[in-house]
């Protein structure tokens, strides 16, 4: 079974991200902030990622670019998941080595369109 | 909604378009009614039913039956025909057609999604020869539909569905909460209402057909009648491109379909002779 870490300081998205990716059939982890995300990584990569942009303690993109310097650190999808909808900072977020991005609020159909665009479905 | 009017709005989209309303989904039928219902200035679907009864509107009639229509869609719609287009039937049709442009038709493309993704594609130009040139057309049968086609604007929630990101990017620019095609695709692609069941000869040939998830939604008669029609419209070479779980040649023998393309059909150059 895939794996995917769903990264974000609302418990509610979190949830509601979970119900809909294990639907698809992940094995899901949660983080509340990047900090909590690297420590799961660390221990154990998962297949995907999906990530909160504004978060306390480490923010995603802070976050993605130390997971890509990481052993292992290039193997997630990362599909970013943020109300950062201006296209430059989008840019940002493809170049720090994000694979996909959701743009909030998403719905179940958003979430499967975009991981199966990343290749993790 | 009555069984009679049910029945009366069925037939009218039978009659004007060959469509096949499904009497059991009232759900359905209502929520595609009840918007025009209030839009006309009617109190509801039973008083639109009557008026329609009462006299014979046929702008009424046909916003009808375009309110029934209205298909499904999104950017890249189940994407391995996009694959299949970009990577093998566009390349190859370059080869062959050499200077002469090559001309793709989106013959139900609702609010445009599948022929701005074929512009897209195009546009991108990927193992094309420099001076390739591709026309490429979209048509549908509601006018509603064909106008935000054409204004090229689309819902942040309808450029999640099938666009990849690095495509959202290159080809669309924000336009306030919205996503608007830039004018390079939007230009690519040339728009005209078109009824599938009427003569379509007057569009002219084309190199390959994108009638995806059409028939499906037809009566059986007029599915065989337009499927002869698009053959018409085809060069021996000439390719159809139909949705998943369509099957052309249970319908007719003008086409056959092309091995491990699932929806993929070519012409059938013995379908013509016979008919000749």
């Amino acid at each position: 079974m895939k794996t995917c870490l769903v990264v974000d300081d609302s418990r509610v998205i979190r949830k509601v991200a979970r119900r809909i990716l294990e639907d698809l059939g992940f094995e899901i982890a949660e983080a509340a902030d990047g900090m909590e995300a690297l420590a799961w990584c660390r221990a154990a990569m998962p297949d995907a990622i999906l990530l909160d942009w504004n978060m306390p303690l480490m923010n995603g993109i802070d976050f993605l670019r130390q997971l890509r310097l990481e052993p292992g650190g290039d193997h997630p999808k990362v599909v970013f998941c943020s109300v950062e909808t201006d296209p430059e900072r989008i840019r940002e977020a493809l170049d720090a080595g994000a694979t996909e991005y959701i743009m909030k609020p998403f719905d179940g159909d958003i979430i499967e369109a975009k991981f199966a665009e990343a290749g993790v479905l | 909604m009555s069984p009679q009017d049910i029945e009366l709005f069925a037939a009218l989209a039978r009659a004007r378009a060959g469509l096949k309303v499904d009497p059991g989904k009232t759900y359905l039928l209502e929520s595609r009614l009840n918007p025009l219902a209030r839009r006309e200035g009617f109190a509801g679907i039973p008083e639109m039913a009557a008026a329609l009864r009462s006299q014979r509107d046929e702008k009424l009639i046909w916003a009808v039956v375009e309110a029934l229509a209205q298909g499904e869609t999104a950017f890249f719609r189940d994407r391995a025909p996009f694959t299949t287009f970009q990577r093998e039937l566009l390349p190859t049709l370059a080869r062959l057609r050499g200077q002469e442009p090559i001309r793709i038709w989106s013959c139900a493309c609702a609010s445009g999604q599948e022929a701005y993704s074929l512009a897209m594609i195009a546009e991108q130009g990927e193992g094309l020869p420099p001076g390739t040139k591709v026309e490429i057309y979209g048509s549908d049968l509601s006018e509603r539909l064909l106008e935000k086609a054409q204004s090229g604007l689309y819902t942040q929630f309808e450029v999640q569905r099938g666009l990849p990101i690095r495509q959202l990017l290159a080809h669309f620019e924000k336009v306030e909460d919205n996503w608007r095609l830039t004018p390079r695709i939007r230009q690519r692609v040339r728009w005209r209402r078109v009824n599938l069941i009427s003569d379509l000869t007057v569009m002219g040939r084309f190199d390959v057909i994108f009638c995806r998830n059409v028939l499906s939604a037809m009566e059986p008669p007029y599915r065989r009648r337009v499927l002869e029609s698009l053959a018409a419209l085809l060069p021996a070479d000439g390719l159809l491109m139909l949705g998943a779980g369509e099957a052309a040649e249970t319908i007719t023998t003008a086409f056959r379909p092309v091995t491990g393309r699932p929806g993929l059909y070519v012409r059938n150059p013995a379908h013509r002779a016979a008919a000749a």
